[in-house]
């Protein structure tokens, strides 16, 4: 199983297939290829973290930051809905005009 | 490098001939959907509004239709209206008459009710369709195109395939000197600052700001959290988690070209290159926000699958899933999954999607023409009074 990660920057890989967990696959990351197990099944297209991500920290991926995480993140863990939050388009938050 | 259009009595070039019934008001929907059933050759798009609308809300739809029907992409119009709608027909009928596009008016009230009107639809309809197709395409420039870009049914391959290489076609086109409207705001969302850095000047930037902002306002005005439709549910199967995520794939479809500027919704581009145009994320209100501003071909990229069309306009699909691909192959022209899959690169891909625009814009019929998608959907901003 191959995934991908499309800057140096990037904190999470995106699974170019399906994966059981457990599995060790082959991330690609700005032509470096590196190994790392994955701790949860992943689906295609699905997100799984590179590093330990903590509570508050950004999510990054293609360079940019794509929400926060709202629990501790261990490599190789899905890192989707449950444990990620956007940070715009909340109206549901008192934010600053 | 040369294409095949219809050149207008406005100097603008259509690359198909369609003759348009269209409706002002939902009252006459059913009368225009019965006469583009009788008249091969003709297309009708039934919608809902045209009533107790007021403002710019009002003007946003009668922009959309008279924008829709002076397309160049439509040789004739038959507009057909009640009698006593706020979306007068006859303003509208005068309206599109004004741009030099040929037009001809049906009103219900005045025909005797539905029977009359139909049937006088359809003579005026079948008379058009005659005189439609003894009209030549010629070769026109390349430059005559208006593409726009559209995704919808996104999932992880959107951001990683489809969109990039549906980028870098479009910035073959706006390298050949031609224009291309990205969509879609709610979508720029987490992307904007991007975006804005390839504004041609630092108003054009300002407005990319201010028309994302508008969105995040409108959702603190509901009090909302806009995850509630973004990522839709099918977006979030698919592997994409936040509107961030979603958006910064999204804006791959634009290439790498400067913005020229920012448009309202239906609203006419006015020069060559890439430009933002202010729509929803809504497929069918955001394209037929773009076909109403111009856009004579769409490129709608997908990576769940969706069939959406447009009524005057061919649509060309490209999945980056090759499962979605294999799965609705009748629905796909392109399949973008090989970039995934190793087998191309993006600009491979981007070439043979610019290569397709150009045959279809020399008459070769899109999966959604062949298979009649002939989708339709005007965004509102008020309430129905």
């Amino acid at each position: 199983m191959r995934a991908i990660a499309i800057t140096e920057k990037d904190n999470v890989a995106t699974a170019l297939g399906d994966t059981k967990g457990g599995e060790v696959v082959v991330v690609h990351q700005c032509d470096v290829n590196r190994k790392i197990k994955v701790r949860d099944p992943i689906a295609f297209g699905h997100k799984f973290a590179l590093q330990r991500i903590n509570v508050g920290q950004n999510i990054i991926k293609y360079g940019e930051v794509i929400g926060k995480a709202t629990a501790t993140i261990e490599p190789g863990e899905h890192v989707h809905i449950h444990n990620v939050e956007s940070q715009r388009g909340r109206g549901d938050l008192p934010t600053k005009e | 490098m040369t294409i095949q259009g219809y050149v207008r009595a406005s100097g603008e070039v259509g690359i198909r001939n369609h003759v348009l019934i269209l409706p002002v008001v939902v009252c006459a929907s059913e009368v225009a959907a019965r006469i583009a059933a009788s008249v091969p050759g003709s297309v009708a798009v039934p919608h809902q509004h045209g009533c107790g609308q007021i403002g710019s809300d009002f003007d946003q739809t009668k922009r959309t239709l008279v924008g829709f029907a002076t397309n160049p992409n439509v040789f004739g119009v038959v507009v057909v209206g009640l009698g006593c709608e706020k979306v007068a027909a006859e303003q509208v009928a005068s309206d599109i008459a004004s741009f030099g596009q040929t037009v001809e008016l049906v009103v219900i009230q005045k025909e005797g009710g539905s029977t009359g009107a139909i049937q006088k639809g359809i003579k005026i309809a079948t008379g058009l369709v005659e005189k439609a197709q003894k009209v030549q395409a010629e070769e026109v420039p390349t430059s005559s195109l208006v593409l726009g870009l559209e995704c919808g049914g996104s999932d992880a391959t959107s951001g990683l395939a489809s969109n990039p290489a549906l980028g870098a076609a479009s910035d073959l086109l706006v390298a050949a000197g031609g224009t291309s409207i990205l969509s879609e705001t709610p979508e720029l969302m987490g992307a904007e600052h991007l975006l804005a850095r390839r504004a041609v000047n630092e108003k054009v930037a300002e407005k990319i700001f201010k028309i994302v902002a508008n969105v995040e306002r409108q959702a603190r005005r509901m009090g909302v959290d806009i995850r509630g439709a973004q990522p839709a549910p099918g977006n979030i199967a698919g592997g994409i988690t936040t509107i961030e995520e979603k958006s910064l794939g999204c804006i791959y479809k634009a290439g790498i070209a400067q913005i020229q500027g920012v448009v309202d919704y239906a609203q006419e581009v006015c020069g060559p290159g890439l430009w933002i145009m202010d729509t929803p994320g809504h497929d069918v209100e955001s394209v037929t926000g773009m076909v109403a501003g111009g856009a004579q071909i769409v490129a709608f990229t997908t990576g769940r699958g969706t069939p959406a069309g447009c009524a005057i306009a061919p649509v060309i699909k490209i999945t980056g899933n090759s499962r979605t691909y294999h799965l609705m192959e009748e629905n796909m022209d392109i399949n973008a999954g090989t970039i995934i899959d190793g087998q191309e690169t993006i600009n491979e891909v981007g070439q043979r999607i610019f290569d397709l625009m150009l045959e279809v814009a020399r008459g070769r019929m899109t999966k959604s023409e062949k298979l009649g998608h002939n989708e339709f959907a005007i965004t509102r901003l008020g309430l129905t009074i």
